[in-house]
C-alpha cells in the first residue's frame, strides 16, 4: 500500500493526519475562563430536567400564581400604546418612572431612597457584576458568607477577585468570624474591597441574620474601611409578613444594595437594581452603559405598569403563602425521613433549606446515585469558592409541590443511606481530603 | 435517488426517521447534543427527521406514527442495554444499530471484556467486583487483593455506561477508597482494571456491503493526559488525530481488533471500539460502544470525515440497510 496514494477505502492507512484540535482559540482565552469547561455534575443536572426527577436543586420561582390573562392585556397593551417608546432604546439608568416605584418598593423594608440613585439592572446578577468590575482588581479580596450565593462567586471568580469566606451560624453572619477575616487579610498584605452578604432568608443557608448582629456587623465594616454589597432579593418573603431592617438604612453611604423583581414578580423579565451613594452610582451607570447601553425598556415598562395597576403587594403575600405552604412540606419530610445524623436549617422565608449530612459524606460524589434514584440537590462545594461543604447540600423547596417535595426527601432519605453505607464499607480512607477547616455553615443539630 | 450496497433504490426525502435522544441516563445531555447533530446530518440528506425522547409518550408515538426507521442516540442506560431495542423489535419497527440481544452483551464491559479475551483478543488484566462484596468480605481485604492482582496505576470504572462518568486513573493505594465511592455512584458494580498507558485510539466499525469496515482511527491526546468527562465535552482540551499517527501495522492491527470485537460480539450497523496501544506495540482492547457519540467533540464524526464521507451519508445507509432487512 502506497501511503501517499488517495483512496477511498476507509481502512487504508494515511499518513495525512489531521490534527483537530477542535477550538482554535484555545490559546488565546483569557486566564479567567479557566474554570469554564464541561462537568459531569452540569451533565446530571440535564437529567434533572425530566419530570421523572424531582428537582430540589434548582431556585426557580414558582409563578403559577401569576395573574396572567391580565398581565397578557397588559403586554398587549403596552405595544399598541407605548409600543415605540417601550421597543426604542432608554436611558442607561433606567426608566424614571420606574426608579420612583423602586423607592416605593424599597420603602416596605424600611428604606428610604431616591430615585436618582437607583440603577435599574438587567436582574440583580448584572449588579453584582457591575459592583465587581468597578471596585475588584485581579486579587482584591471579597469577603462572603460561607456558604455564599453561587451567582456571586462567579461574578468574583469572573473578575479574578479571592473570595474569603466568612463563618455563618443560624443567627447569620458571626461578627468574630468578620473581624478575624478581616484582620487576617490585612496581615498577609491583601485589600479587602467589599463585603458581599445576603442577610434575609439566606440563599443557600437558609437563614436571617439577626437584627442584634446588623450594627456590629456594618461597624466592623466601617471601622476597616470596608465597603458593604448587600444582595436582597428574598426580603419581601418572610413567611409571616415580617420584614428586617436593612443594612443600608442603617449605613447608606458605606452599603450598595441590590433589589430584584425575579421573586416577587417575574424572573423572566430580569428587572433588578442597584442602589448607591451618589458617587459609586455615577460610576456604575457608565459601566452599565459598556455593559448593555440600557436595561430592556420594554421589560421595565411592563415592570412599571404592573406595579401601578395590580395588587402587587397582594401577589407577593400570594407567593409567600406558596412557599411557607412547600417549606412546611420539606421541613416535615426531612424530619420523617432523614437518617440520624443530618441537620438541617429552618427557613422563616425564602426558598432553601441548607443541609448538613453525617459526617463522611460527600454530597457532590453521590449525586450521580441520586440522580439515579431520581432526585437532585445542589451539593454543597459549589456555594464555597474553596472547595469546601463536601458534606452540605442545598435543597430548594420553592418549585415542586408539596407532594413532590415530600418524595423527593424521601428518596434523597434513600440515597443518604446507602451512601453512609458505602462509607461504612470503605472507612475514613473513602473521605476526600480537605484541607483547611470543616466548612462553617449554620447547623441547627 | 440513493444506491446503497446494491440494495434497490430510494428517494431520502420518502424517508421519515425518528432519532431518539436524551433519556434517562446520566448521560443524556450527551445524547441529546448527538441526536441534534444526527439529525441536522440526516435533514441535510434530505430524510424527514423527528427527534424524541424516551418518555411515557414514547410507545404511543413509535405505535401511532410508526416511522421508517428508529436511529437510537441515546447513550448509556436503556439505550445501550437492549432495552430500547427490544420494544422496537417488538413493535416490528426498523432501527439502526445492534439487537437488543448483542446490547445485552455488549454493554455490559466485563461480560464483553471475557467474551473478547476468550477469542485471543488482548484486554487489561481486570476483576469485577460489586459493592456487597467489599461490605461483606471487608473493604480493605479486597482493595489490596485488586492491587495485587492488578498492580498500580488502576483503572477503575462502572461495569455500565460511558462517557467516563465515574471512571478514574487510581494511581495509589491511598486514594484507591475514594475513587470506590465516586465510582459506585455510577452503579453498584466496579470494573478494575490493569492502567495500560500508550497510544488511545478510538475506532468506528461500520457495516457495508462487505461486511464490517473500520474507519481510520483516531488518536485521542488529552492535554491533561486523562480522557475524563470534561476532556471529552470541553472543546480545546484534548486533540484529536484522524488518522492516528500510528505505522500501518499497528493502524492495520487496531482497525482489526475492533472489526473482530464487533463481529465476535455479534453487532450490527454501526460501533466504537476504545483501544490502547502499548509501548511494545501491543494494541489492547478497552471497550466497546453500541450507540457512540455524535457531538462536535466526539470521535466517531471525525473518523467518518477522515473516510471522506460525511456522518449524514453514513447513517442515511445505515438507515436504509435497516428499513430493508425489516
Amino acid at each position: 500500500m502506497n501511503p501517499s496514494d488517495s483512496s477511498n477505502d476507509p481502512t487504508e492507512i494515511s499518513t495525512q493526519q489531521h490534527r483537530h484540535s477542535l477550538d482554535p482559540h484555545v490559546g488565546r482565552y483569557a486566564a479567567r475562563t479557566k474554570g469554564m469547561t464541561a462537568s459531569e455534575v452540569r451533565a446530571l443536572f440535564a437529567v434533572a430536567s425530566r419530570p421523572e426527577v424531582v428537582s430540589l436543586a434548582g431556585g426557580m420561582p414558582n409563578l403559577a400564581a401569576l395573574p396572567i390573562d391580565s398581565l397578557s392585556e397588559q403586554v398587549a397593551s403596552l405595544v399598541s400604546n407605548d409600543g415605540l417608546v417601550a421597543l426604542q432604546y432608554g436611558s442607561a439608568q433606567g426608566v424614571p418612572e420606574l426608579r420612583e416605584q423602586i423607592c416605593d418598593v424599597m420603602a416596605l423594608e424600611g428604606i428610604q431612597a431616591h430615585p436618582d440613585d437607583v440603577v435599574v439592572t438587567v436582574g440583580s446578577q448584572m449588579g453584582l457584576d457591575m459592583v465587581t468590575r468597578v471596585f475588584c482588581d485581579p486579587g482584591d479580596v471579597v469577603l462572603a458568607e460561607g456558604p455564599s450565593y453561587v451567582g456571586a462567586l462567579s461574578s468574583f471568580s469572573a473578575y479574578q477577585a479571592n473570595v474569603v469566606h466568612v463563618a455563618m451560624d443560624d443567627d447569620g453572619l458571626q461578627p468574630a468570624a468578620l473581624r478575624e477575616a478581616i484582620e487576617t487579610a490585612h496581615r498577609h498584605g491583601q485589600r479587602v474591597k467589599f463585603l458581599y452578604t445576603i442577610p434575609n432568608f439566606h440563599n443557600p443557608a437558609g437563614v436571617t441574620l439577626a437584627v442584634s448582629r446588623r450594627a456590629e456587623v456594618l461597624e466592623i465594616c466601617a471601622e476597616h474601611g470596608i465597603m458593604v454589597l448587600e444582595d436582597n432579593p428574598y426580603g419581601l418573603l418572610g413567611f409571616n409578613g415580617q420584614t428586617y431592617p436593612s443594612l443600608r438604612t442603617q449605613d447608606p453611604n458605606n452599603v450598595v444594595y441590590l433589589g430584584s423583581f425575579s421573586k416577587t414578580f417575574a424572573s423572566g423579565l430580569r428587572v433588578g437594581w442597584v442602589l448607591a451613594p451618589h458617587a459609586v452610582r455615577e460610576k456604575l451607570v457608565l459601566a452599565a452603559e459598556s455593559a448593555t447601553l440600557c436595561p430592556p425598556t420594554f421589560n421595565q415598562m411592563l415592570v412599571s405598569r404592573y406595579l401601578a395597576t395590580h395588587d402587587w403587594q397582594g401577589q407577593i403575600k400570594k407567593f409567600r403563602e406558596n412557599y411557607r405552604e412547600r417549606r412546611d412540606a420539606m421541613l416535615s419530610a426531612l424530619e420523617q425521613y432523614m437518617p440520624a445524623g443530618c441537620s438541617w436549617t429552618k427557613p422563616d422565608g425564602g426558598f432553601y433549606v441548607w443541609l448538613t449530612a453525617p459526617e463522611g459524606v460527600d454530597t457532590k460524589a453521590m449525586l450521580p446515585r441520586a440522580v439515579t434514584a431520581r432526585v437532585a440537590y445542589a451539593s454543597g462545594t459549589g456555594f464555597y469558592a474553596d472547595q469546601l461543604g463536601s458534606r452540605q447540600m442545598r435543597l430548594s423547596y420553592c418549585y415542586p409541590t408539596p407532594e413532590r417535595i415530600q418524595e423527593g426527601v424521601r428518596r434523597l432519605s434513600g440515597v443518604l443511606t446507602d451512601e453512609l453505607e458505602l462509607y461504612n464499607t470503605f472507612g475514613p480512607a473513602a473521605q476526600r481530603t480537605i484541607s483547611g477547616p470543616q466548612a462553617p455553615s449554620p447547623d441547627t443539630a | 435517488m440513493l444506491h446503497v450496497d446494491g440494495l434497490r433504490s430510494f428517494s431520502l426525502s420518502d424517508r421519515v426517521v425518528a432519532v431518539l435522544s436524551g433519556g434517562l441516563s446520566h448521560e443524556r445531555d450527551v445524547s441529546l447534543r448527538s441526536g441534534r447533530r444526527l439529525s441536522a446530518a440526516l435533514r441535510d440528506q434530505g430524510l424527514t427527521v423527528e427527534e424524541w425522547d424516551t418518555d411515557s409518550e414514547l410507545l404511543t408515538r413509535l405505535r401511532d406514527q410508526r416511522p421508517d426507521a428508529v436511529v437510537v442516540a441515546l447513550h448509556g442506560g436503556e439505550g445501550e442495554n437492549g432495552s430500547v431495542q427490544t420494544v422496537l423489535e417488538m413493535l416490528g419497527i426498523p432501527f439502526v444499530g445492534s439487537t437488543s440481544q448483542s446490547c445485552r452483551r455488549a454493554f455490559d464491559k466485563p461480560t464483553a471484556k471475557a467474551e473478547l479475551a476468550r477469542a485471543g483478543l488482548s484486554t487489561p488484566d481486570w476483576v469485577v467486583l460489586p459493592h456487597g462484596t467489599f461490605r461483606e468480605l471487608g473493604a480493605q481485604y479486597v482493595l489490596d487483593a485488586m492491587t495485587d492482582r492488578l498492580g498500580l496505576p488502576m483503572m477503575l470504572k462502572p461495569d455500565q455506561g460511558g462517557s467516563a462518568l465515574g471512571a478514574q486513573v487510581v494511581r495509589s493505594a491511598g486514594q484507591l477508597p475514594a475513587a470506590m465511592v465516586n465510582c459506585l455512584a455510577y452503579g453498584e458494580t466496579v470494573l478494575a482494571e490493569q492502567f495500560v498507558s500508550g497510544v488511545e485510539v478510538a475506532v468506528t466499525v461500520v457495516d457495508g456491503a462487505n461486511g464490517p469496515e473500520a474507519l481510520p482511527a483516531v488518536e485521542i491526546v488529552p492535554e491533561s493526559g486523562v480522557y475524563d468527562y470534561t476532556a471529552r465535552y470541553t472543546a480545546g482540551l484534548t486533540d484529536f488525530y484522524a488518522p492516528a499517527r500510528l505505522t500501518e501495522d499497528s493502524a492495520k492491527a487496531v482497525g482489526e481488533l475492533a472489526v473482530q470485537a464487533h463481529r465476535l460480539l455479534g453487532l450490527r450497523d454501526i460501533s466504537r471500539t476504545d483501544a490502547v496501544i502499548s509501548s511494545d506495540g501491543t494494541v489492547n482492547f478497552l471497550e466497546v460502544n453500541l450507540s457512540p457519540g455524535l457531538t462536535e467533540t466526539s470521535s466517531l464524526p471525525m473518523a467518518v470525515e477522515a473516510a471522506g464521507r460525511s456522518l449524514g451519508e453514513v447513517f442515511s445507509e445505515l438507515i436504509e440497510r435497516s428499513v430493508n432487512r425489516g
